[in-house]
């Protein structure tokens, strides 16, 4: 199951629309975007869109070929996951309040999150770290009952050093 | 120099060099048509703004030069969808230009408001909203740019009204002469890699069954040339797909004609039998493959193609070359050269015996008529082939008639054959023929018609009338969606649903009249070549020959639909001397 989910990074103009004609050729496709996460990049002419889609290699391949022929698509790459940096950020309620709080901290402590918010009985934390460890962070709070929850999607580049 | 934006857009189409441009005009396009009145471009006044789009489609496959359509917003915009998509799977250069209610009203559901660019993201090569009339100039440029290099297609710009609108100050602005586009992630690669040119030589050379499967690439990349050397040089047969008939001369004994669904016996055998298909600026129809599994079993394939998504998207290559096809054959010729040459090659004879064997005993055929017989269509159109000037422009529909035409005509130069083979756009023979003609007054162009086809756009004639343009029509009018009825006799058991339309109504002869054409009427096959020869002798306006042909006839050879290419089923009267 995991090999289906594929990274590709795409470097775009930075113009209105561009977003619409990138996600316009996987939905034609039917593929479904796992996760989907743009801004622009240190030259603010272009942006990085990061997917994340759910999808067999092989007519992946053709998709890429595909956006590639779009005008405002500049680079575009599928991130071997085993070269490559990700990160997505989380923000999560829960239902604690003031009583439970100190408990909650403490548990979540190894995560390094940060306390963003409290109070009419809840509690907002939020971290960053590997979509894993993402995953993690949101089932040790699920007990606690989430009462609203919103990833960012990840964003990845390659490794500075390739393995292999 | 103060500009506005009409005037700019309209100096940016002439430092184009745009000649003819086809359209309507309409509330968001208007300030756009008031200097169109001073413009050296010719306008044409089309009846439908389909017909404008299949007019600059037309225009561009004789012409080579990009094809304009130029039109109102919301239902005109709608309207040319359909040209678009058309060009798009055809690779047609063309620039559309549609109106648009003013920038600070999109969203706001205006009179004739549409999303244009949204509408037609995925049915064009590229589009543009443009949102500041100093940015016309650069838009246009780029345009034009995007529509005729790489791979063509159709690209639209979209102008929003207070933006072309003299009145509004909003248009105004300093003219700047357009730079070289500045597209960063826009970079057709045209020449080939010789590394791969050098396998793909090798492997030509070796092969022992080789055909070159020649598709509509090689004409935009006006390579029709390069490959009569290439096909000369090694000796190996061609087949041209619908797209690319007339790309490589039927006359010319290497020449096997067309393969796929309709395809005559020996081209579709060929690549079945093919040890080694090299596939030039062609795409892997399913109209031309048949059931992908069964199709050409044991063959390589060398694939070259500008465009880098076709390597591989239906047939995996063993050599894929992404580069412009004419250079790519070019390196080839060397190639094959530094390997020895034609003599280095392996011997064929009994790939070509086989071959010439095929061709001897499945012709293409069909019950001659007899006076006093209904006609026959592909009689017709013999006799049209062979009664009109040699470089005829030849535009057709969609339907048997078309198969028919491609079938039985003899194209020997590039660029006189004009069809909608990607999409089968019914209704796209008259507005392309007419594009043609603008593009090339000098030149006979034939439209064949069917009668379900001619309703859908025949009111293009009035167009051709009233700006004389003088298109023939052969209008082979067997009284039915003829393809679609083939199909329910052969496959849904003669339960005829809905094809009939009738041979006497409408009357074409007098539409016809009625749209300043002249109009001819032939109904016995002794008829045929006289009015021809009248047809082919006006030259003052249009004319519609209207042949009433035997609706019984069916298209053969055919592959049914979901069958590989081995079960090709022949004309019937050949069906027991081996064929299927
Ligand atoms: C716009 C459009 N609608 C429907 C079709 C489906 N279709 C393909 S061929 C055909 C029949 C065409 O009839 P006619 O123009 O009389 O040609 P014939 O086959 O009789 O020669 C139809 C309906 C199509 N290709 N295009
Ligand atoms: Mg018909």
């Amino acid at each position: 199951m995991a090999n289906r989910f594929h990274t590709v990074v795409v470097k775009v103009e930075n113009k209105a629309g561009v977003l619409a004609r990138v996600a316009g050729l996987f939905a034609r496709r039917g593929f479904n975007i796992m996760s989907l996460a743009v801004a622009p990049t240190d030259d603010g002419e272009f942006s990085r869109i990061t997917f994340v889609v759910d999808v067999e290699s092989a007519p992946l391949e053709q998709v890429v070929k595909q956006l590639d022929k779009l005008i405002n698509v500049v680079e575009i790459r599928e991130l071997d996951p085993d070269n490559s940096v990700e990160r997505e950020l989380v923000l999560i309620t829960v239902a604690v309040g003031a009583d439970e709080r100190s408990e909650v901290l403490e548990l979540v402590q190894p995560f390094g999150s940060d306390l963003l918010d409290e109070g009419d009985g809840k509690t907002m934390l939020s971290f960053s770290g590997t979509p894993a460890r993402v995953d993690e962070f949101e089932e040790l709070l699920r007990p606690f009952g989430i009462t609203e929850m919103q990833r960012t999607g990840r964003v990845a580049m390659t490794s500075l050093i390739i393995n292999g | 120099m103060m500009t506005n934006g009409g005037d700019a857009l309209i100096k940016s189409l002439e430092l184009e060099g745009v000649e003819v441009m086809f359209g309507l005009p309409g509330g968001a396009i208007l300030p756009v048509y008031d200097p169109i009145i001073d413009s050296s471009i010719r306008h044409v006044l089309v009846r439908h703004e389909q017909g404008a789009g299949h007019m600059a489609q037309g225009y561009a496959h004789a012409t080579g030069k990009p094809g304009v359509a130029i039109v109102t917003s919301g239902p005109a915009a709608t309207n040319m969808v359909t040209p678009l998509l058309d060009a798009y799977m055809d690779s047609v250069p063309m620039v559309c230009i549609t109106g648009q209610v003013a920038y600070s009203a999109i969203g706001t559901d205006a009179f004739q408001e549409a999303d244009t660019t949204g509408i037609t993201m995925s049915v064009t090569k590229h589009n543009f909203l443009v949102s500041d009339a100093a940015d016309i100039p650069q838009t246009i440029h780029e345009a034009f740019h995007i529509a005729t290099t790489g791979r063509p297609g159709p690209v639209l710009v979209d102008l929003p009204k207070n933006i072309v609108n003299p009145a509004d100050p909003s248009s105004h602005f300093e003219w700047v002469e357009p730079t070289t586009p500045n597209l960063p992630g826009y970079n057709p690669q045209l020449e080939p890699d010789r590394e791969l040119v050098r396998r793909a030589a090798e492997l030509i050379i070796a092969a022992e069954r080789p055909v070159l499967y020649v598709g509509g690439g090689i004409l935009k990349a006006r390579g029709a040339e390069s490959l009569l050397a290439l096909a000369e040089l090694v000796q190996i047969p061609v087949v041209t797909t619908l797209m690319a008939r007339g790309a490589f001369p039927d006359s010319h004994e290497l020449n096997l004609g067309m393969p796929g669904m309709h395809g005559n016996y020996t081209a579709v055998m060929s690549m079945q039998e093919s040890d080694l298909l090299i596939a030039l600026g062609s795409r892997f129809d399913d109209r031309v493959t048949g059931k992908l599994d069964g199709f050409a079993p044991d063959a390589k394939v060398i694939h070259v193609d500008i465009d880098p998504a076709e390597l591989g998207k239906v047939r995996k290559p063993d050599v894929g070359i992404q580069a412009d096809v004419r250079l790519a054959i070019d390196a080839l010729l060397e190639a094959i050269g530094e390997l020895g040459g034609a003599d280095a090659q392996t011997d064929r004879t009994n790939w070509r015996s086989k071959l010439s064997g095929y061709q001897e005993k499945f012709p293409l055929v069909y019950e001659d008529s007899q006076p006093g017989d209904a006609l026959k269509p592909q009689f017709v159109l013999e006799r049209l082939r062979d009664n009109s000037p040699d470089d005829t422009i030849v535009t057709s529909g969609v339907g048997q008639h078309q198969m028919w035409a491609s079938q039985y005509w003899k194209f020997d130069h590039p660029y006189t054959w004009i069809n909608s083979g990607g999409l089968g756009t019914m209704g796209f023979s008259i507005p392309a023929a007419i594009g043609a003609k603008a593009g090339m007054p000098d030149r006979t162009v034939w439209a064949v018609d069917g009668d379900g086809c001619f309703q859908m756009t025949a009111q293009e004639l009035v167009t051709a009338s009233a700006e004389r343009i003088p298109i023939k029509v052969a209008l082979i009018n067997n009284g039915y969606l003829g393809m679609v009825k083939q199909w329910q006799e052969m496959f849904y058991d003669e339960r005829y649903s809905e094809v009939h339309l009738s041979q006497a109504l409408p009357d074409y002869k007098m539409w016809a009249e009625a749209m300043g054409c002249a109009a001819i009427r032939v109904e016995s096959p002794e008829e045929v070549d006289a009015a021809i020869e009248e047809a082919n002798n006006i030259n003052d306006r249009p004319v519609v020959v209207e042949f009433r042909t035997d609706a019984s006839e069916k298209v053969f050879p055919m592959v049914p639909a979901g069958a590989t290419n081995s079960e090709l089923m022949v004309d019937p009267s050949q069906q027991n001397d081996g064929g299927l």
